[in-house]
């Protein structure tokens, strides 16, 4: 479980992360969404111990999160962060192995292929999984990561708005990956995410952050929900429900 | 800092400037010189002071007209390789035109300050990562490389001392008849002034500017001119004086914000200031010798660089 | 073609380059001139696979490919130590001091240098390796103008001494220093094999690279100290190389197309091998001896610089 206690980080005088606190439930996807600058990806950040915390506790399953040694903590929760650019001359199979770092340290063996293997199925990327990162589309090389990500085989896996740059098909597809593997896999997922309505149709939990405070968490259902988003968004957001599902329309 | 007090220090900084040096010459002489003190100050001192404010106001305005035109606050005609194309030009001009005067070596020099610093600026253009303290780096290196270029074209014709001396920034060989090329900026700072709000608007990118009606073209090429033309002409008469178009835009940016018809005068007049008192410093330090300029700025130019940097806010700029 | 034909080819080339360099010309004195010429040979494949190394790690951590470690003021602060000595002491102090000594001064000097710089990078979040290098680069100008300063006022028969420092030069690499060198570079290639495995994770960047358990900071520190080192001996051996592991490992990039670092340092060092022996040749044969190996470098290394920088299609 990851419990995070009165977490608080400034940057250049402002409070980015004002006093935070709240738990992630275990084998859910939970949203973090809110406003630009409401302190959700740094958030993310100090969770998965990319950046540090000025105040406060997270612990993830119990222990705190400064005191994981880096490479074990690799094993249990893995990010993936918005910006990949790298210009390296990767195939998408190097790419996914390098998943495997922290349990073999870059030599590989049988059992390793095999968790690349199936992260590359699991991402329908077997037909380019030779191919050059650079020869992919955005949509193709953000599947490779989270493949990577995937072959990683941890248990919290943290994604920083995962679909940016990625067209509608894909996204759906992502979002379709990631409820798979916490049914099949049983994974606990944290996303941050800006579109309201993937948060709606695909997480359990939804925590909204807002100047850098929690200004309301729970199940999706009470979240999406018009007086609970006006607070959040400072706007007037219609509810529709579709199949089951609640559509937010803000356009208007 | 108001700007009568930048004024009024400049102002004493000056006279004492006038009264420092070897011969002894007292304020309360002033109305009753020697002849030889007389001699003295028209042809040691006054031009020195002349020399003193001039380059001072010219090159921390060229800091600042390259800041604004490539919207980086670390873009000066140190780090942007100007002044060391201008001293290759100046090595230039005093191995092929050896005999010439110093208006044509000023020409080389200007020519070669200028296709120094249009080469970075089409760099700039080219750098995708805007990381803004990449942009100072790669200056350097780029700044380092003509001036290795230049090193050896002196190694080989055994220059290399010469041209140290020659070009090390040191106002202690100022003197009437010496000097005059300096009078050349003042016209310069002038346009500078008058085309300040077009060099901002510039800087802001092509279509920006061409939207707003202004040829951009023009008036980015009139920057680099102008800066060409002023780093050259301090160069061949004064010598290098390193950091000074980048710390004097910064620290006035610092307490006054980047309001351009304000910074200018401040620049201006901190520039002068600072040179003033850098100058004055090395002359007391080890009276009767001196130390130049060029270590001196060195020196505190770098000390504050360094300070600004290491005060910026994390994750700013 | 296969990394291992590249590699081959590399190799073959370097050894032809290295067998040239020492029987071209032999004559009769050989037993005087092969001695020397072996030296030489292992000056070279000393200070150029030191620099090949330190620039391959430098680049990684940097994540960048126009970067040096010597941009760091570590060629500055070279310079300006010979030149104070001189100054001061003149230059009989510097042949009494005895090579070793003056050598020890300048690696001692370059290493302690390095490491306030990497205090003050990694004192605060937020520091990028830029700016490390920017003040480092701020401190490269900094000497320069110190020993601008003393080069003025040294009798111009000790500024020969400078002027030789200035410039690198295998031509005069004496004996009791390659051993010196070759311990320490020994030393520091058994303590950097610990963190060799990290490189390739290191190139992802720093974030994926802590996501994969890489204790970041710890690491690149430490791969910082070893670039250090390296660079500081290749310098304090033969003088001031600024361009040379640039030139060399973009090369090796290019040639090898891979982000595997087993493959890309040793494409480098022996392309740098191959490089500075070829030169040595060049300048010996063809310039014979009018300019030395490090200004030819240099220069082309500078041009390639900006042609790397203005071809600048990604980060």
């Amino acid at each position: 479980m990851i419990q995070v206690t009165n977490v608080s980080k400034v940057y250049g005088g402002k409070k980015v992360v004002d006093n935070v606190s709240v738990t992630i439930p275990k084998g859910q996807i939970t949203s973090f969404i809110g406003p630009n600058g409401a302190g959700k990806s740094t958030l993310l950040s100090m969770i998965s111990r990319l950046t540090g915390k000025d105040s406060g506790q997270i612990t993830v399953d119990g222990k705190e999160v400064s005191q994981w040694k880096s490479g074990d903590l690799a094993k249990k929760v893995s990010i993936l962060k918005q910006s990949n650019h790298i210009s390296l001359r990767l195939t998408v199979r190097e790419l996914v192995s390098f998943g495997r770092f922290p349990y073999s340290q870059g030599r590989l063996n049988a059992e390793d292929e095999k968790f690349v293997d199936e992260a590359i199925s699991y991402m329908e990327l077997e037909d380019m999984q030779h191919k050059y990162l650079h020869q992919l589309s955005g949509g193709q090389t953000q599947r490779a990561y989270i493949a990577m990500v995937i072959a990683q085989n941890t248990e919290y896996i943290l994604l920083d708005e995962p679909l940016n740059n990625l067209d509608m098909k894909h996204s759906v597809q992502i979002m379709k990956i990631l409820r798979k593997l916490v049914a099949d896999l049983n994974k606990t997922i944290v996303i941050v995410i800006h579109d309201i309505n993937f948060a709606s149709f695909y997480s359990d939990y939804i925590v909204a952050l807002k100047d850098g405070a929690i200004e309301s968490e729970g199940k999706t259902e009470n979240i999406i929900q018009s007086n609970v988003l006006r607070g959040i968004y400072d706007m007037d957001i219609e509810i529709e429900e579709i199949n089951d599902n609640r559509v937010c329309v803000y356009y208007g | 800092m108001k700007i009568r007090y930048l004024f009024a220090a400049v102002v004493v900084l000056s006279i004492i400037s006038l009264f420092i040096g070897v011969k002894d010459i007292s304020p309360l002489e002033l109305f009753s010189m020697t002849e030889q003190q007389q001699h003295i100050m028209l042809v040691s001192r006054i031009p020195r002071l002349v020399s003193l404010i001039l380059a001072g106001v010219s090159m921390s305005i060229c800091g600042l007209i390259m800041q604004q035109l490539s919207r980086n606050k670390f873009v000066s005609p140190t780090t942007a390789g100007t002044m060391d194309s201008a001293r290759l030009g100046i090595l230039v001009a005093m191995l092929v035109f050896t005999t010439s005067g110093p208006l044509i070596k000023m020409l080389v020099a200007f020519v070669f300050a200028l296709a120094g610093t249009f080469i970075f600026m089409k760099i700039l253009d080219r750098i995708k990562f805007k990381d803004a303290i990449f942009i100072p780096l790669v200056g350097l290196m780029f700044g380092n490389i003509i001036s290795s270029v230049a090193t050896f074209f002196a190694y080989k014709y055994d220059l290399i001392q010469n041209m140290s001396a020659w070009l090390q920034g040191d106002f202690s060989m100022i003197m009437k008849g010496q000097y005059e090329m300096l009078y050349l900026s003042i016209p310069l700072v002038i346009l500078a002034y008058l085309f300040a709000n077009k060099f901002t608007v510039a800087g802001m990118g092509e279509e920006f500017a061409t939207n707003l009606g202004l040829h951009y073209r023009r008036v980015v090429n009139l920057g680099l001119v102008i800066v060409a033309l002023v780093t050259a002409s301090v160069v061949l008469t004064v010598g290098v004086i390193p950091f000074l178009g980048l710390i004097i835009p910064n620290i006035v940016s610092l307490y006054l914000g980047d309001h351009l018809k304000k910074s200018l005068s401040h620049t201006a007049l901190l520039g002068a200031g600072f040179v003033l008192f850098c100058d004055i410093l090395g002359r007391i330090i080890i009276y009767p010798y001196e130390i130049p300029i060029s270590l001196t700025v060195g020196v505190l130019g770098s000390g504050i660089f360094i300070f600004l940097l290491m005060r910026r806010k994390a994750y700013d700029l | 073609m296969t990394y291992k034909a590249k590699l081959g080819l590399l190799a073959a080339a370097a050894i032809i380059l290295v067998a040239v360099f020492l029987f071209i010309d032999l004559g009769g004195n050989w037993d005087y001139a092969l001695p020397r010429r072996i030296k030489k040979v292992l000056a070279i494949i000393l200070t150029g696979g030191a620099i090949a190394l330190s620039t391959t790690v430098f680049q990684t951590v940097t994540n960048n490919r126009i970067l040096t470690p010597s941009v760091m003021g570590l060629d500055s602060l070279y310079i300006l130590i010979q030149t104070t000595v001189i100054f001061v002491f003149g230059s009989f102090t510097l042949y009494k001091l005895g090579s070793n000594v003056n050598f020890l001064i300048n690696v001692g000097a370059m290493i302690l240098f390095a490491g306030i710089l990497y205090k003050i990078l990694f004192q605060r979040e937020g520091n990028n390796i830029y700016f490390l290098l920017l003040i480092g680069m701020i401190f490269g100008t900094l000497f320069s103008s110190m020993s601008s300063f003393m080069e003025v006022l040294i009798d111009p028969n000790e500024f020969q001494y400078v002027s030789d420092k200035m410039f690198a030069s295998f031509n005069n690499v004496k004996t009791e220093l390659l051993i010196l060198s070759v311990i320490v570079v020994a030393l520091t290639l058994l303590y950097f094999a610990r963190f060799a495995k990290y490189l390739n994770v290191l190139s992802l960047g720093r974030d994926q690279a802590i996501n994969l358990g890489v204790n970041y900071d710890y690491v690149v520190k430490r791969l910082l100290i070893v670039v250090a080192v390296l660079i500081s001996v290749a310098t304090a051996l033969v003088g001031p190389i600024t361009f040379l592991g640039l030139l060399v490992v973009n090369v090796a990039y290019e040639f090898m197309k891979t982000y595997r670092h087993s493959h890309l340092i040793t494409a480098s060092i022996l392309i740098s091998i191959i490089a500075l022996v070829g030169g040595q040749l060049v300048v010996e044969r063809v310039f014979t001896f009018s300019t030395t190996l490090s200004v030819i470098i240099n220069f082309i290394g500078g041009v390639y610089f900006i042609y790397l920088l203005l071809k600048e299609s990604r980060a």
